[in-house]
């Protein structure tokens, strides 16, 4: 059974005299335990607010609503109340963020800040929080931890911070981390310190992990599963390798034809997506992605396309779909 | 005519730390470019690589003059741009203009786009008429892929990709020779990024435009540049033809930047070897002595790395800083484990500081 | 600059076809923006609406008015007696003062030396203001080594003003002019320079280091140019909103100097601060005489912070869409 299976989830923001916006329109995926699933796709998709929704974290306003389930080990986590999910939140659940200086509170030292999670989730007392305090620091490549406990996020790098706050998030040894952009913020050296540590991270604790990000490189390397979205909805899911190599949504296609990879060479032009986000903005009815897209049918516009399933487990939610793409000669 | 559009020879630009209430004490230096030579070919595209801290953007800055150089030379076109008068400088930046990063913050927002295209027109007394300058403007417009009804619409009501099509108009507006971009794609949206470059693209091959691009990104900076050039805290440690570079990087930290670049191909991020640099980056206040990089380097030998600064030399068309090149490239040397140094960023009022803390050995792989 | 004739063509139709649901309108630039933004907030509709009607009656009040507000004519018809002064009664609306005045007529009369004194004095604190400060701010933003020197020595200057408390300032100036409206706006006036030489000068040193800044440069505008076109109008949103809160806290603070004896001796032109102090001694015969002024005085001061609040926020450009 799956660790999380999120089914439908929707949300949507009303604001007074403005239009409702879908962030989030129907996403389905579901995460083993030890898996790490990727949810790949640019601002706006709705990725990061699926995470929020996840954790209880939207803001409790009239005009914000919830929809669907997302059952975790049994529990609809989006039918708690905030007292239970706080105690779900830190201990079995555990979120990193973008940017670590802003997620870290400035005011408190570091060790304050990892001892807090472990008092409150772990009933440590002062003397052994402190201890594991100093351990986990060290499990994230912190050198000098014990000196570290006493200083302020500002006196740390970019990435010492982003170590930091992975060391609270695995505090309590939680069985589903989610990181949200984590390493956007970060230089690519520290970048792939810090990919690498989540991936030991996962592999020694059994952990599994929501890899969030726009980053196509980074999901490659990274995850066991790829949930592409757009517009809200989940347009293409695969396994990693299925991915890329039988690509079907033109979206996806599009993605991939239009990042400059670093084995590419010189003058090998760049197929952008025609037009952006912004310009077709209200979705229109049927396919989102309709107005950029080179496939167009007619059949695209009026009703919003189905998931299609495939036996291996890929799923594309396209009327007119790429072929798939012919084998490479291996060499 | 020179082969050269612009030569650059050991530039530097440091910054003075001070404190003080009324008046300034400097207390120290942050060389954000210490001792740079370049040469950016006409006609041809320069990329500028590095990460946060190494002083590219100081350097493209620096050569446009926008950053006054506290040592060396700039030549644009055989012009000794650091002795020129404000008033002739001035008519020089007709000639190279400059791309910002971020779209939003790089356009007036108080402007409508007319405003912002004639600006640079008016400042140089270019257009005898409204007429006319609405010509040239409309003209660059159609360049860069803008309507015209663009004109009179406000920078706050386009898109970011569209919002760097204006930024890019408004640098072309004045006919200039040369163009630094700054980051020009990096506050774009992945799909968005694609239009941008193969605009840049492009308009090099109609207007004959030399270009220097300045980006964070590797995978971007191969895809448009000729020659590649990688900075590390203030210095150039590489530099060499684009396809060579990532074919057969030389310098140590050229090695790691390239392995730590994720590509969206699954069999070749599992088939990849790792250079896993250790720690962060020392402070541009307090570079360590000697070459700049032998604190992190997996290569470091204990000779000659921490006395003396490698110069760029040429080892068989590639120009390398580093005192060991060959050996690396031959397989002589073996990378081995980095100590980690914890480095305090320089900036509460303190000297800032190398901590070593001995306990953990680095990674790498 | 041209391009060949097919790929032009080519270009144009992809955007339009993208840019197929947009009509021709004009852009729509800021202020338009918060414009919009201010009609549709309710407080910014209040107090707009108070202050309309405050000004309606400052400016043609005056002329409509049913009696004559120096005329004591309630003295010559006998009504003021010891103890007793005649109320709200057909004849005279809010009935008579204690010298016989009709005091409706007064506080209508009154809001117009109200009006003039506040703007006049948070004009004073403005211009002065928004100079030291434009200046201060341009020369730390643009003006290198020299221009933070200069920044400085400005800013110290301020920040003597700072530690003048108006009633000082005010009391010291009447010694040297003698008590009148005068000397009270030029208090108030001058003890708000700092209020507002410091935001514009915060604001401008923060837009001096955008990118459309260094932009302007490189395309080779001088840097005056770049200081009076660009850093300027960015800098001018917190001020503007301080200025409707300064005018609210002026008339406030003019009437407390009036009130005090500093402002204009002469108690037959009514001002709402001297009608309350005079109305002092009365307040257990007729409390109107305090209530009526203080109202003014307060209804206007929140016409004028609503107002001001509103525009605080949708100037603020974290709350553009």
């Amino acid at each position: 059974m799956a660790l999380l299976d999120v089914q439908d989830l929707s949300v949507t923001f009303a604001r007074r005299g403005q239009r409702t916006v879908h962030a989030v329109d129907g996403v389905s995926f579901s995460v083993d335990a030890g898996e790490v699933v990727g949810l790949v796709g640019e601002s706006g998709c709705g990725k990061s607010v699926t995470s929020l929704a996840l954790m209880g974290l939207l803001p409790r306003q009239r005009g914000v609503h919830v929809g669907g389930s997302a059952t975790f080990d049994g529990t609809d986590l989006l039918t708690l109340d905030p007292r239970s999910m706080r105690d779900v939140r830190g201990r079995d659940i555990a979120m990193i963020f973008q940017d670590p200086l802003s997620s870290l509170n400035p005011v408190i030292p570091i060790g304050i800040q990892v001892t807090e999670v472990l008092v409150r989730h772990r009933d440590m007392s002062g003397d052994a929080a402190r201890k594991e305090a100093a351990e986990l620091l060290d499990r994230v490549g912190i050198p000098d931890p014990r000196r570290r406990l006493k200083e302020y996020p500002h006196q740390l790098s970019g990435g010492m911070r982003q170590r930091a706050l992975i060391a609270m998030a695995v505090a309590c040894r939680p069985r589903l981390l989610i990181a949200d952009e984590p390493t956007t913020a970060l230089d690519v050296t520290i970048q792939a310190q810090i990919l690498e540590l989540l991936k030991e991270l996962v592999r020694d604790s059994g952990t599994a992990l929501i890899m969030i990000t726009h980053d196509l490189g980074v999901v490659a390397g990274m995850c066991d599963t790829i949930n592409v979205l757009y517009a809200g909805k989940v347009v293409e899911t695969a396994r990693r390798k299925e991915l890329f190599a039988n690509r079907r949504h033109p979206y996806t296609v599009g993605l991939l034809a239009s990042i400059p990879r670093l084995d590419a060479g010189r003058g090998e032009k760049l197929t952008p997506i025609r037009g952006s986000v912004r310009d077709v903005l209200p979705w229109p009815d049927g396919c989102a992605f309709a107005p950029r897209c080179d496939r167009r049918v007619d059949a695209c516009v009026g009703e919003p396309p189905p998931m299609t399933p495939t036996h291996t487990g890929h799923e594309y939610r396209c009327v007119n779909p790429a072929p798939l793409p012919q084998p490479k000669e291996t060499p | 005519m020179s082969e050269a559009l612009v030569e650059v020879r050991d530039l530097k630009v440091h910054f003075p730390i001070t404190t003080g209430v009324l008046f300034d004490r400097v207390v120290g230096h942050v060389k954000a470019v210490d001792g740079v030579d370049l040469t950016v070919p006409r006609g041809q595209t320069y990329g500028l690589v590095g990460e946060s801290g190494c002083g590219k953007s100081t350097l493209g800055r620096a050569i446009l003059q926008l950053t006054p150089p506290t040592a060396g030379e700039v030549r644009f076109d055989g012009v000794e741009l650091t002795k020129l008068p404000a008033a002739k400088m001035r008519g020089m930046r007709r000639r190279m203009q400059m791309i910002f990063q971020d779209p939003m913050s790089s356009l007036d927002p108080r402007q409508n786009v007319e405003s912002i295209l004639t600006e640079g027109l008016g400042a140089h007394g270019i257009g005898a008429g409204r007429a006319e300058r609405r010509g040239i403007i409309n003209k660059t417009l159609d360049a860069v892929g803008l309507p015209h009804w663009a004109l009179s619409r406000y920078p706050h009501e386009f898109s970011g990709g569209q919002r760097q099509r204006i930024g890019i108009a408004r640098a072309l507006v004045l006919g200039p020779e040369l163009l630094v971009a700054d980051e020009p794609v990096s506050a774009l949206d992945v799909s968005i990024q694609a239009q941008v470059v193969n605009l840049l693209d492009e308009l090099q091959e109609e207007l004959g435009l030399t270009y220097l691009v300045i980006a964070h990104d590797l995978a971007v900076v191969r895809h448009i540049s000729d020659v590649v050039g990688v900075m590390y805290l203030g210095a150039l440690v590489e530099e060499a033809p684009s396809d060579r570079l990532y074919r057969e990087p030389l310098h140590p930290y050229t090695r790691a930047l390239m392995s730590a670049v994720p590509v969206p191909d699954p069999e070749i991020e599992d088939r990849r070897e790792r250079i896993l640099l250790a720690g962060d980056l020392p402070s541009p206040a307090n570079p360590p002595e000697g070459c700049r990089f032998h604190t992190r380097c997996p290569w470091a030998q204990p000779t000659r790395c921490a006395d003396e600064r490698p110069v760029l030399r040429d080892v068989g068309g590639t120009k390398v800083a580093c005192h060991w090149a060959e050996q690396i490239a031959s397989g002589a040397l073996r990378a081995h484990e980095v100590k980690v140094q914890l480095v305090r960023p320089g900036d509460e009022g303190e000297a800032p500081s190398v901590v070593s803390a001995p306990s953990e050995p680095g990674s790498y792989v | 600059m041209t391009l060949a004739p097919g790929k032009k063509k080519e270009k144009l139709e992809r955007l339009a076809e993208l840019s197929a649901v947009r009509d021709d309108e004009q852009g729509v630039s800021l202020w338009r923006e918060a414009m919009r933004r201010l009609r549709r907030n309710p407080a910014a509709i209040v107090g707009a609406s108070i202050l309309v009607v405050f000004v309606l009656v400052a400016v043609v009040g005056p002329f409509l008015v049913p009696y004559d507000p120096v005329d004591q004519s309630g003295i010559r018809e006998g009504v003021i007696k010891p103890g007793s002064i005649p109320g709200t009664s057909g004849d005279h609306w809010l009935g008579y003062d204690h010298q016989g005045r009709d005091e409706f007529s007064r506080l209508i009369v009154g809001a117009r030396q109200t009006l003039i004194v506040g703007i006049v004095s948070t004009l004073i604190g403005l211009t002065i203001g928004v100079l030291v400060g434009g200046v201060a701010g341009a020369a730390a933003g643009l003006g290198g080594r020299w221009g933070r020197l200069v920044d400085s020595v400005l800013m110290r200057i301020v920040d003597m003003l700072l530690s003048l408390p108006s009633l000082l300032l005010a009391v010291s100036v009447a010694a040297l002019l003698g008590p009148s409206l005068v000397t009270v706006m030029i208090a108030v006036g001058v003890v708000s320079v700092p209020i507002f030489a410091r935001l514009l000068r915060g604001s401008m040193i923060a837009q001096a280091n955008r990118d459309y800044v260094l932009a302007a440069s490189s395309l080779g505008v001088r840097n005056t140019k770049i200081a009076i076109s660009h850093i300027v109008p960015n800098s001018l949103a917190p001020v503007i909103v301080q200025a409707t809160l300064t005018l609210a806290t002026a008339i406030i603070e003019v009437a407390a100097l009036s009130f005090l004896g500093l402002g204009n001796p002469d108690s037959t032109q009514p001002e709402w601060g001297l009608m309350l102090a005079d109305a002092q001694i009365y307040l257990d015969v007729r409390p109107g005489l305090a209530i009526y002024p203080a109202l003014g005085i307060i209804i206007t001061a929140l016409g004028f912070t609503l107002l001001g609040e509103a525009m605080r926020e949708a100037l603020d450009p974290k709350l553009r869409r």
